[in-house]
């Protein structure tokens, strides 16, 4: 048994789960005292399955507090970055395209030291004690409580942001460090970002982190904890303290996820119709394909695994024109209880003309007769041409695709759509989010740059179980790790040639006995 | 002709727009470049850009630009002295001091290095380049196709390593060994050449295209601060035309000795429905067939924008379902002659095709 608690800004949901399906949920309002939110919400899980509660295996809670921090730019921690490179990378410096209140924020402070590796894994320069001593004496002279440790092609040589990590926890034992291989990719600049974001986050992670903890301990259950980050995967409360970055939009994440799960489609299309978006991903093997590109976060470019999300002006309270041919983007929001023709108001909203057909019913579906069913039927159209060319937007082949439609204005979504097998609209989608937090797995993931006439096959075997190795020891079964995403992109303007090889295994959390 | 203008920070950021949608698929990305160089005119020397008719006859310069894999210096970034290095060694060889220095290539990434070389040397750098867009090669250069010796060369790296090519062969040879010096380096390097008098850049450069690309750019932060139509700015601030509208339907992609070479296919949408068009691409993009029929090439610029935003689409980006404007351009008459385009032609690129300009189809 698996329960899962979504913390988000309207409600906390919770769901109790036997394997993948749903035994009982619940929603209570947020409060700001987050914790007490949790417990009120396990209480009523637990009022509803008294006895399934002791067998409960795992606890995992997803949560915007992260992103919220950042976003508002408060309880972040005064933080420097400690850049391992020179003589290279001088051209730009640390937080040089940060935007000014972030760095004020962070009390931001970059320094450059020797050290770093080549793209084969030849030494730059080598780091020395001395040079990191003084430069860490400084930053404690300064008050800074976080550090950043970036070194060049870290994600493919790690060590020297690892000896750098001793060395400054020696002398400073009261720092926060986080090493930028741990959370993200090749592009230094982006991970050096990430790096500075997640150290900058730490102090408040120890406090949320602890917090659920105690949630959890106050029900008396002898569950883990764990949090779920944005990739559809979960870090143990451990790493969650160590690397609060990675929960960065995991809420889009988990509702994916959960309709991957509840509608057992593994690869297809979602959408998530709520009262102003409409939000679609795309499912690879069950889990959210990554976006693409830099992802810009509070103003900061990173390289997080974001899901690749396309979000549509379209929601069941979405304004319609008096003709009915335009639709969106504006919306009445949660308005529309009171504005909508149907709940007696004179603005004509998405879910009005809905009503109006017979598509859903819902408020008072009499006064939808009112409506002129021409205006109603050239909004329907319009609305499915919009989703038809959102589901051809985010298709990565040609050909019919499955589409799992979620969200409170599911309705919207027409049965035979263009480009689409079978739409499909799971029970329980309400609280998909939870239960996707519930059924997240754990991974691990390689990526480096190979030369192309090396041993393909030996070296796709070595990173393959390279990432189902890491996907194990963050807590994975390991006779179910599965290999998700095998990317291999040629590095081009190279005359010797490379290739870049990405490779990230998953399997579901090991179970406790 | 255009006038002396002074680089600032607002400048970069448009002229890095510009040269992103110059960069034709290919060219590299702008973004690390455009941060470097601001910083080094914020520390350094005030850059001021001339027009080539304002550079005195008698006058030395040469083009300076990283050299490397974009993939490696986005992670490897660079000192930032490479290329002032690479200037310096190449200044003692010929035993003279450059008064000015010119971009290589106008498209991608080299557009805005020698706003930083001009930054940290106080050297004012020419309002031109050798291209007029991007090409992955050193003998595609204007320069070299008209006669200038691309020898001496200076490639240094960031550690400090100087390799000078004082003589040798053609363009050919020194881009082959030029780059095997920069894999050696760690993947970049930054490199001087192209030692040219007054008279000889004026000759041979594709004048004007600095202040071409600032325009272009600022065109289109004006267009999408207004909410206006961005793909109509390019093209009216470029003389193109808008030759499809579509989505892509398929990407094929290989690599070859470094390349990345391949195909897309667009479906049309809007007035183009019913419509396929194909586009090849090395790097760069190279043929666009309408329905099987080709009705551009290169050396004429071959733009991918994003249907919505008019952001270029670089060949590394391409995927299925992205919703595309193909803008063609016509290129400098410069790269038309007999004599460029047996270098920037079709056939250089291995097309069975003459080249065939913009709108010059039926």
């Amino acid at each position: 048994m698996r329960v899962g608690v979504d913390v988000g800004g309207t409600n906390t949901d919770a769901v109790l789960l036997e394997s993948d399906d749903v035994v009982a949920h619940v929603k209570v309002t947020t409060s700001n005292d987050v914790q007490a939110g949790i417990v009120e919400a396990l209480r009523e899980l637990e009022g509803r399955e008294p006895d399934a509660m002791s067998a409960v295996d795992a606890v995992v809670i997803g949560t915007t507090q992260f992103t919220n921090a950042l976003i508002e730019k408060r309880d972040l921690a005064p933080t420097a970055i400690l850049r391992l490179g020179l003589p290279a990378t001088q051209a730009v410096q640390p937080f040089d395209d940060w935007p000014e209140e972030m760095v004020s924020a962070l009390r931001a402070r970059g320094q450059l030291l020797p050290g770093g590796n080549e793209y084969d894994g030849r030494v730059i320069s080598h780091l020395t004690t001395m040079a990191l001593e003084r430069a860490v004496d400084e930053l404690l002279a300064n008050d800074v409580r976080a550090v950043a440790i970036c070194s060049v092609f870290s994600p493919a040589t790690p060590e020297m942001e690892l000896t750098a990590a001793e060395l400054v926890a020696k002398r400073a034992p009261r720092l926060e460090i986080t090493c930028s291989h741990r959370v993200g990719r090749l592009g230094l600049l982006e991970r050096e970002n990430a790096a500075a974001l997640n150290a900058s986050l730490r102090p408040l992670a120890r406090r949320v982190v602890s917090s659920f903890e105690s949630a959890v301990a106050e029900l008396r259950l002898k569950a883990p904890v764990f949090i779920s980050q944005n990739d559809g995967t979960v870090l143990n409360t451990k790493t969650a303290r160590e690397l609060p970055v990675l929960t960065i939009s995991s809420g889009p994440t988990n509702s994916m996820r959960g309709a991957a799960v509840l509608s057992g489609v593994a690869d297809g299309l979602v959408v998530d119709v709520g009262g102003t978006t409409s939000d679609f991903g795309a499912l690879v093997h069950g889990y959210p394909r990554e976006a693409p590109l830099s992802q810009e976060f509070a103003g900061v470019r990173t390289s997080f695994r974001m899901p690749d999300v396309l979000s549509l002006g379209l929601g069941g309270g979405s304004i319609v024109s008096g003709d009915g041919a335009v639709v969106g983007p504006i919306s009445v929001g949660a308005a529309l209880e009171r504005t909508g023709v149907v709940f007696g108001g004179s603005t004509l909203t998405a879910s009005d003309i809905a009503i109006a057909a017979g598509k859903a019913s819902f408020g008072q579906p009499a006064l939808g007769e009112e409506i002129d069913m021409t205006v109603a039927l050239r909004g329907l159209a319009g609305i499915r041409t919009m989703l038809e060319h959102a589901i051809d937007a985010m298709k990565l082949a040609r050909g019919d695709i499955q589409l799992v439609a979620v969200g409170g204005a599911a309705f919207l979504v027409d049965d035979q759509l263009e480009g689409v097998s079978k739409v499909i609209r799971p029970l329980h989608y309400e609280v998909a989010n939870a239960v996707g937090a519930a059924c997240a797995g754990v991974s691990g993931s390689v990526d480096r740059i190979i030369r192309y006439e090396a041993d393909r096959a030996a070296e796709l075997q070595s990173a393959i179980s390279g990432a189902c190795a890491a996907a194990v020891r963050a807590g994975a079964e390991e006779d179910k790790v599965e290999v998700v995403e095998v990317d291999d992109v040629p590095v081009p303007y190279l005359e010797q040639a490379m290739y870049r090889l990405v490779v990230r295994a998953v399997g579901p959390l090991a179970s406790r006995s | 002709m255009t006038e002396v203008w002074t680089v600032d920070p607002d400048d970069l950021e448009s002229i890095a727009i510009g040269a992103g949608i110059l960069g034709t698929g290919g060219g590299g990305n702008p973004y690390v470049g455009k941060l470097a160089a601001r910083r080094a005119i914020r520390e350094g020397h005030p850059v001021r850009v001339l027009p080539l008719g304002a550079f005195p006859d008698d006058g030395l310069v040469c083009t300076v630009g990283g050299m490397g894999a974009p993939t490696i210096t986005i992670e490897k970034l660079a000192s930032g002295d490479e290329t002032v290095a690479a200037l310096r060694t190449l200044e003692r060889h010929v035993g003279r001091p450059f008064s000015a220095i010119i971009p290589a290539e106008i498209g991608g990434g080299n557009s805005v290095e020698p706003f930083l070389v001009a930054a940290k040397t106080g050297l004012p750098v020419l309002d031109g380049d050798g291209m007029g867009r991007a090409f992955p090669e050193m003998p595609m250069i204007t320069y070299f196709i008209y006669g200038v010796s691309p020898y001496p060369c200076a490639v240094v790296d960031d550690k400090g390593n100087e390799v000078l090519y004082p003589a040798g062969v053609d363009a050919d040879w020194l881009e082959r060994l030029s780059r095997g010096s920069a894999v050696l380096m760690g993947g970049h390097a930054g490199c001087a050449v192209a030692v040219m008098t007054g008279e000889e850049v004026k000759r041979t450069a594709i004048g004007g295209t600095l202040s071409m690309a600032r325009s272009l750019g600022s065109g289109v932060r004006a267009a999408r601060a207004a909410g206006r139509h961005i793909v109509s700015a390019v093209t009216g601030l470029t003389g193109g035309r808008q030759l499809f509208e579509g989505k892509i339907v398929s990407v094929e992609r290989r690599t070859e000795a470094g390349w990345v070479s391949g195909r897309m296919e667009l479906d049309g949408t809007g007035a183009d429905r019913g419509h396929v068009m194909t586009i090849a691409f090395r790097n760069e993009n190279l043929v666009a067939w309408l329905d099987g029929e080709v009705i551009i090439t290169v050396p004429d610029l071959i733009c991918v924008c994003h249907a919505e935003d008019g952001e270029p689409v670089t060949t590394e980006m391409l995927r299925y379902g992205y919703r595309v404007a193909v803008i063609g351009m016509s290129c400098d008459e410069k790269l038309r002659t007999r004599q460029a385009l047996s270098v920037v032609g079709p056939r250089a690129f291995g097309f069975d095709l003459d080249f065939v300009p913009i709108g010059a189809a039926p």
